[in-house]
């Protein structure tokens, strides 16, 4: 992976958690910090420029939903539950 | 102790309004429960709530899932059976990829996906439609004991008709005898129905083994999918069912949606349940819900594309809390057979404990004993029985269900306060006290009343 995409796709990665940290669900927040991890870490070796630029076009995509379901949420929220408490 | 607010119950939200066990056909057997067995009780707002561990009666939507539906909800409201305009048009292209994204998680054409309101729905089409539609010549319905109510019910509907049903039992590991099912199929046999994953105990039917007894015979096979579409690979080719019952809120998608998958070849006929417009290839009249079909069709295609991630997570999950249980409490039995389930569904009978007292301790957690329908009555579970579990255990069952969602954080919590609270009740217990100064409860002669 050149060196300009490698960092596009840590400046991704980095933009996603700050995002998913944002949902007020404990359960979607840690399902999204996981989930984006996990994808991360099993994408990591993909060196096929297609396929990079095909996973970073879904990941903008996804960045964009936590950005809405993050601000749905946040309209809606409700009590802590007993774990986070 | 019911009568009070805030106390043992106070944070637990469990509706109670539900059916009993078998509702009487005049519908009247509810009032004889006794009414408020767990105190219904709103959540202040300096209350914590409790940790989510029910995914077997209901999941939280996917926030993908509702990121697909909201422009539904919002902009494009046209009725998808609109021919002459672009609302119309924009609908129906949106209801048709959704039946393209459920028909692919089941292997199956978009053209024989039916969007219903649910797998009761679903059901009741499936047993019923197919039934009467061939009822001049085959007046015969196989299911099994295990299976969910609403089957059961349209069984006992056809059975008012003049239908003749076998319910034929299950083993003690919860699974039907191939042979027992193989030999109760008549020449007037239409339809067999079996579920594939229970929805209490959480077992995993073979029905691959159950499709090509039924093909060979030429009965048609239904199969109540509700609680495995999205959790295991299905391919209705491959199991060779002839009709499957999808629900959506089972799979991280809307509730009030589902479907039913009809086999196009060879044919399926049914009778339609509901007449009117002639939707849904005139077998489920009435006008498609867009925000809901396209919500059921956004929670497959997750659903396909996270398979194996949620799978292998709910399996890591489930391990941990049967482990920590297992190794801290003596006398727990898993219900249902320990390979072919579903790991999501951890059904556990702790001997010795009654499952409504420890249900009301664990007021932290959403649990419950058994299925949802039936979470009001203190009846066992019929289920449970079916598997020939004695009725003491019956009574000390509890269901844990992990699903997408689920954390380690809250495996622990509901693990460690179940320990503590099993211990706790077991210490009140005579029976417990008995039993371990040695004597065998089986052998008392319990007085008659």
């Amino acid at each position: 992976m050149a060196a300009s995409t490698r960092a596009q796709a840590i400046s991704l990665y980095k933009m996603m958690l700050t995002e998913s940290k944002k949902f007020p669900s404990y359960n979607y927040r840690t399902y999204a910090l996981r989930r984006v991890r996990d994808a991360f870490r099993a994408n990591r070796k993909v060196e096929d420029p297609k396929t990079v630029e095909r996973l970073m076009e879904e990941g903008h995509q996804t960045l964009a939903l936590i950005q809405r379901q993050v601000t749905v949420g946040k309209m809606f929220s409700t009590q802590k539950n007993v774990v986070e408490g | 102790m019911l009568s009070t607010g805030k106390t043992v119950s106070s944070r637990l939200l469990r509706p109670l309004s539900r059916l009993p066990l078998w509702l009487g056909s005049d519908g009247r057997a509810a009032s004889s429960l006794p009414k408020e067995l767990i105190k219904k009780h709103k959540l202040e707002n300096d209350e914590l709530r409790p940790l989510y561990m029910d995914f077997q009666a209901t999941t939280p939507m996917d926030p993908r899932v509702l990121d697909a539906m909201l422009p539904y909800q919002v902009n494009y409201y046209g009725n998808p059976h609109s021919r002459t305009h672009a609302y119309g048009w924009e609908s129906e292209s949106a209801m048709e990829t959704a039946r393209k994204q459920v028909a692919d998680l089941i292997g199956a054409d978009p053209r024989e996906i039916i969007f219903t309101s649910g797998a009761t729905e679903s059901n009741n089409m499936a047993i019923k439609g197919v039934s009467r539609f061939y009822q001049t010549k085959k007046r015969h319905v196989i299911t099994t004991q295990t299976e969910h109510k609403c089957v059961l019910d349209s069984c006992r509907v056809l059975e008012s008709e003049g239908f003749s049903v076998t319910y034929l039992p299950v083993q003690t590991n919860g699974l039907v005898d191939l042979e027992l099912l193989e030999a109760s199929i008549r020449p007037d046999t239409s339809l067999l129905s079996v579920m594939t994953i229970n929805n209490e105990i959480g077992v995993k039917q073979p029905i691959k083994e159950i499709g090509q007894i039924c093909r060979s015979k030429g009965v048609f096979f239904h199969t109540d999918a509700a609680q495995a579409v999205g959790k295991i690979p299905i391919n209705v080719t491959d199991w060779k069912v002839d009709l499957m019952s999808i629900s959506g809120h089972k799979i991280y998608g809307p509730k009030g949606v589902g479907a039913l998958y009809v086999r196009r070849r060879p044919r399926v006929r049914l009778e339609p349940l509901q007449s009117g417009g002639g939707q849904e290839r005139g077998l489920r009249s009435g006008t498609v819900p867009t925000p809901l079909a396209v919500g059921l069709g956004a929670a497959c295609s997750i659903a396909k594309q996270e398979l194996e991630y949620d799978h292998h997570r709910v399996s890591m999950l489930a391990n941990r809390l049967i482990q920590k249980i297992m190794s801290e409490l003596p006398d727990v039995i898993m219900n249902g057979d320990p390979e072919h389930r579903y790991p999501g569904c951890v059904n556990l009978s702790f001997a010795y404990v009654e499952g409504e007292s420890l249900l009301m301790a664990l007021k932290d957690v959403a649990l419950s004993s058994g299925s949802a329908c039936t979470s009001a009555s203190l009846e066992p579970s019929y289920v449970l029985r079916a598997i020939g579990a004695d009725e003491d255990l019956a009574h000390s069952s509890i269901r844990f269900g992990i699903g997408r969602f689920t954390t380690e954080e809250e495996v622990d919590y509901t693990a460690e306060k179940c320990i503590l609270q099993v211990s706790r009740l077991r210490e009140m217990s005579p029976l417990w006290e008995m039993v371990q100064e040695g004597i065998d409860l089986k052998s008392i002669k319990w007085t008659q009343h």
